[in-house]
């Protein structure tokens, strides 16, 4: 039996199509992908993310405790702030990436990815258990309990405050007050809901963070208060698009445990100056030593089918004539012409209308505007690696 | 409820085949089409292929995903819907007319037995 969310009936009524997503029913689209993302680039959408896992982590030495375990520096977070930041193992693999939102001084709110949630948890357990000096840090899984919603596009500020009566019980006067990153919180029916500037879409926008028991409500006043803004209910595969033109990575496509921050070229997130952490060995090691392979987003040249996860890359079959010579000295032709990259995921564009993914490829060939090709059932098509994101804001 | 043409023949995995004299044209159905949704490639099969019942002879991609299209009559490849190539919603927007995916010719009688009238392709896909 999968999980629902607080807004499975809202979602029926809506007319959605649901599928199975990490263990969970959820809407992959209403009245269709691309007019979902349509919407969201051009006007508003509302996303149903309740099945991510939210624990929190407090306690004296809280975010002493989170700089060990996580790559970001938790320590340029003033209260009311959040930083995307990734977990990862002593190898420097990626056990999760996850944003970090800083509720009070020694309270946080990670917000982390549904499929990783016991991963997640097992973890954070048994580096607080390893946390020597201090046995005072408390993790604390909510995820069940506890609903979200994405509010994205760039009208989204324009309506978000009627959500919401007074002041924000941190900083802020009204949501729309928000800069990036910054959350606050406000009460709503009779729970505490935070509501952040952050988001998946490349979009202005809000994700709201609320009890389950608020869900439904919150959901119900953001259609009707963005009704004359043009917002529409969006599902995952919208999401899925929208993410992919940023190049924003999904855990179990672009990382795992056997991929590092640096190889999916997320070495921003990874602060090997700011003292002691889990990975960090590992993680410089590769950042002095240049990885052998790197994450890059792509695009499709011509006419040509979807790029999908799993397909395999090539060097460009016009730009390989250097390979002839190859082949001359006696090498075989899969040594003359090697796989040299795996997409990682892959979609339509709905804003660029061609194909477009990721793809982590071998370091020579992810330079930007390397020509690549793409093979898709045994044919091969050409692509071009880009600057991310592919998506520009017009 | 989509739309089920009664002068045609189904296969339960979702294509429609027009017979007409030695000629079956081949597409997927109104069903088929809003289950995909948004149709952004089609790969057809090449003229003059020759295809037996059950072949899978082309792809249909959405923005989600690609699904596999099998040959519901056997015969060889005569015709193929070029228009498909550069307006491959055509699939979306008109599925049983201007979305139609290719022609086949056929040898003789087509053995249809194995497909399903209008009737039993609503039942199939639970709308009887």
């Amino acid at each position: 039996m999968p999980k629902r969310t607080p807004l499975y009936q809202q979602h029926l009524a809506l007319g959605a199509r649901c599928i199975d997503f990490g263990g969970w029913e959820m809407p992959v689209q209403y009245t269709g992908i691309v007019a979902e993302h349509q919407a969201v680039r051009t006007a508003a959408g509302v996303f149903d993310i309740s099945h991510m896992g939210e624990i929190w982590v407090g306690g004296a030495h809280a975010s002493g405790f989170l700089n060990q375990t996580l790559t970001n520096n938790i320590e340029l977070l003033a209260v009311g702030e959040s930083q995307y930041t990734l977990m990862c193992n002593e190898a420097g693999g990626v056990i999760d990436d996850l944003y970090v939102y800083r509720i009070a001084n020694e309270a946080f709110l990670l917000m982390v990815n549904a499929s990783r949630i016991s991963a997640d948890l097992h973890w954070l357990e048994y580096q607080a258990s390893n946390h020597g000096e201090d046995r005072s840090v408390k993790v604390e899984n909510q995820s069940e309990q506890t609903g979200a919603i994405a509010v994205q596009g760039s009208a989204t500020p324009l309506f978000i405050g009627e959500l919401f009566h007074g002041d924000g019980l941190i900083s802020v006067k009204r949501p729309g007050d928000l800069v990036k990153n910054q959350v606050d919180a406000w009460n709503f029916g009779t729970g505490v809901v935070y509501v952040a500037r952050t988001g998946y879409t490349g979009e202005e926008g809000f994700e709201i963070i609320a009890p389950n028991e608020q869900i439904v409500a919150l959901w119900d006043a953001v259609l009707e208060i963005g009704r004359p803004h043009g917002i529409v209910p969006a599902g995952l595969g919208a999401r899925d698009t929208l993410r992919l033109e940023m190049g924003y990575p999904l855990y179990g496509h672009e990382l795992s445990e056997e991929v590092s921050p640096i190889e999916a070229g997320l070495g921003y997130f990874v602060k090997v100056d700011k003292g002691k952490f889990v990975g960090r060995s590992a993680l410089m090691k590769q950042k002095d030593e240049r990885p052998k392979k790197k994450l890059v987003a792509f695009k499709m040249r011509d006419k040509s089918p979807p790029p999908r996860q799993g397909y395999e890359v090539y060097n460009n079959l016009e730009a390989r004539k250097d390979l002839k010579s190859i082949a001359s000295a006696g090498l075989k032709p899969q040594d003359a012409d090697p796989v040299i990259g795996t997409v990682t995921s892959g979609t339509q564009s709905p804003s660029l209308s061609c194909g477009i993914g990721m793809a982590q490829v071998h370091i020579d060939r992810a330079r930007e505007g390397t020509a690549i090709d793409i093979s898709i059932r045994g044919k091969r098509y050409p692509a071009t690696v880009c600057k991310k994101p592919l998506h520009k804001k017009q | 409820m989509s739309n089920i043409p009664d002068s045609l023949r189904y296969a339960k995995s979702h294509e429609w085949v027009r017979v007409e004299g030695d000629t079956a044209t081949i597409g997927i159905t109104d069903h088929a089409q809003a289950e995909l949704t948004d149709v952004v490639f089609v790969e057809l099969p090449e003229t003059g292929r020759v295809l037996a019942v059950g072949d899978n002879c082309a792809v249909v991609e959405s923005v989600k995903t690609a699904s596999d299209l099998y040959a519901p009559v056997a015969g060889t490849v005569l015709e193929i819907n070029a228009a498909l190539a550069d307006t491959p919603e055509l699939a979306n927007d008109s599925p049983f007319g201007e979305g139609w995916f290719f022609k086949l010719q056929i040898d003789g009688e087509p053995d249809t037995a194995h497909l399903l009238d209008a009737a039993g392709y609503a039942a199939e896909i639970g709308e009887a």
